[in-house]
């Protein structure tokens, strides 16, 4: 454990035991639920009282304060997704499989709502509900590769191996998203009729910086409430037949 | 026996076995000119039209026909336990998986390069378009083999696998179906097409060392489970 300080390693060390998880996470629950509440109502009323209204777009560019960090969010949970993974292939630990499989349908979800209010913002924007933008479209291929880690999950019936599948599906999706991205940019750039005049991107305001930043650390804290609520409901019924979780029933 | 030895072996194997078995290796490539046959009769004969959608539906066509074939890559062998023998021989897994990939591409994405320029006739497609059409069906298909190689190691042993390696396989299969489906339409328009075919052969490479791995940690993962 050169690099890493002992007590970090303890830390993870302990983590990677179920009944403490279990304990540790209970008492966290609460302390991330309020910091996700306080943030998003702090973040909301900046983005939606205080900034200014954008003098091109309005009052509709406000969608972005959900947007964005919806979209920041769906990347990042992928990403935390393979390494979970990847640390479960590698030492077997249960509980990393476990925040994997936890992560894959709150990502889903947020890559979901990212694409739903892209389309809400387009309409009034571009005059149409979809646009085969290229950042639009590699979202959508986000989604299905998040769809397909779920799909798979659920076909498997042993959860170890079904993990296992997951974790390198998640190691390949992660290897082939920026070719994806990439690809998806470049045949954009190439069929971009002239219907979709894409608004220049003015820099953006401190006024409007602050909400945005705060709403994607709230996301991060509403992430973190909503994956370890499943990963506790997993982890006890992974675990259904030992003793501490027959101990908690009692 | 020496690896190289145990590489060949496997490839002439398989293809022995496709021999006696030659029906089914037809089936993927009467699929590919069934569903090329229907754009026609679904969109109507509008030789300007099928002209212009020829690359991307040469290209579909063939994704589907690869996606389609893929299940024939371990299933017999997954079935007969010889995949068990695979994985206690003393080579390593992915070189034997890579092997198996080749001959499978052999028997069913070879078939579609060489039908392939019958069915620019029928859709219509510019002359010089068809040698760029042939360059991105060679350097493609095998992509497609290898990326699909994972996605079947993974589903193998599930009963109803089938749509689940769709929606694994073909988000994968985008940036092949993006750079051929645009280089072959360049060459209609007379425009150079070296960038694209340049970036398919990249990511023929890099499939071609980067695919055997997962799909052979994934294969240990169906036969243990």
């Amino acid at each position: 454990m050169f690099l890493i300080p002992d007590s970090v390693g303890r830390f993870f060390h302990r983590m990677a035991s179920p009944p403490h998880f279990y304990a540790f996470t209970g008492r966290l629950l609460p302390w991330l639920t309020a910091i996700f509440i306080i943030l998003t109502a702090v973040g909301l009323y900046g983005g939606l009282f205080l900034a200014p209204a954008d003098y091109q777009q309005g009052d509709s560019y406000r969608i972005i304060y959900i947007h964005v960090p919806s979209a920041w969010m769906s990347l990042f949970i992928y990403v935390v997704m393979a390494v979970a993974g990847a640390i479960g292939l590698v030492w077997r630990i249960k509980l990393a499989e476990i925040v994997m499989i936890s992560s894959a349908s709150v990502g889903a979800g947020f890559t979901f709502i990212a694409l739903l209010t892209g389309s809400l913002w387009g309409k009034p924007m571009w005059g149409t509900w979809w646009v085969w933008d290229a950042r639009l479209t590699s979202e959508l291929i986000l989604l299905f590769l998040y769809l397909g880690v779920i799909a798979l999950y659920g076909a498997i019936d042993d959860k170890r191996t079904a993990s296992r599948a997951v974790a390198i599906l998640a190691i390949v999706g992660v290897v082939n998203i920026p070719i994806i991205h990439y690809s998806v940019e470049w045949w954009n750039t190439l069929h971009q009729g002239p219907t979709v005049s894409k608004i220049d991107k003015p820099s953006i305001h401190v006024s409007m910086l602050i909400p945005l930043l705060t709403m994607a650390v709230a996301f991060k804290f509403y992430y973190l409430v909503a994956m370890l609520q499943r990963a506790r409901t997993e982890l006890i019924q992974r675990e259904r037949n030992s003793q501490w979780v027959k101990g908690l029933i009692e | 026996m020496t690896l190289s030895n145990a590489f060949t072996a496997i490839i002439r194997r398989d293809l022995v076995l496709a021999y006696r078995r030659r029906a089914e290796v037809a089936n993927p490539l009467l699929f590919f000119v069934l569903v090329i046959t229907l754009f026609p009769l679904g969109l109507g004969a509008q030789t300007k039209l099928l002209q212009a959608m020829a690359p991307g539906i040469i290209w579909i066509a063939a994704l589907l026909a690869a996606m389609l074939s893929l299940d024939s890559l371990f299933r017999s062998d997954f079935d007969d336990g010889s995949l068990e023998q695979f994985i206690l021989s003393p080579h390593p897994l992915s070189v034997l998986i890579l092997a198996k990939i080749v001959a499978h591409w052999l028997v069913t994405g070879l078939p579609l390069l060489l039908i392939s320029p019958l069915l620019a006739i029928f859709l219509g497609m510019p002359e010089q378009s068809v040698p760029v059409l042939l360059w991105t069906l060679l350097l493609g298909t095998p992509v497609l083999s290898l990326i699909g190689s994972i996605g079947v190691a993974l589903t193998v042993g599930l009963r109803r696998g089938g749509m689940i390696l769709a929606l694994l396989v073909l988000p994968l299969y985008i940036p092949v179906l993006i750079f051929a489906g645009n280089a072959v339409e360049m060459a209609g328009s007379g425009l150079p097409v070296g960038a694209q075919l340049n970036i398919l052969a990249a990511i023929l490479f890099a499939a071609l060392v980067l695919a055997p791995l997962p799909a052979a940690a994934a294969l240990k993962m169906s036969m243990n489970g």
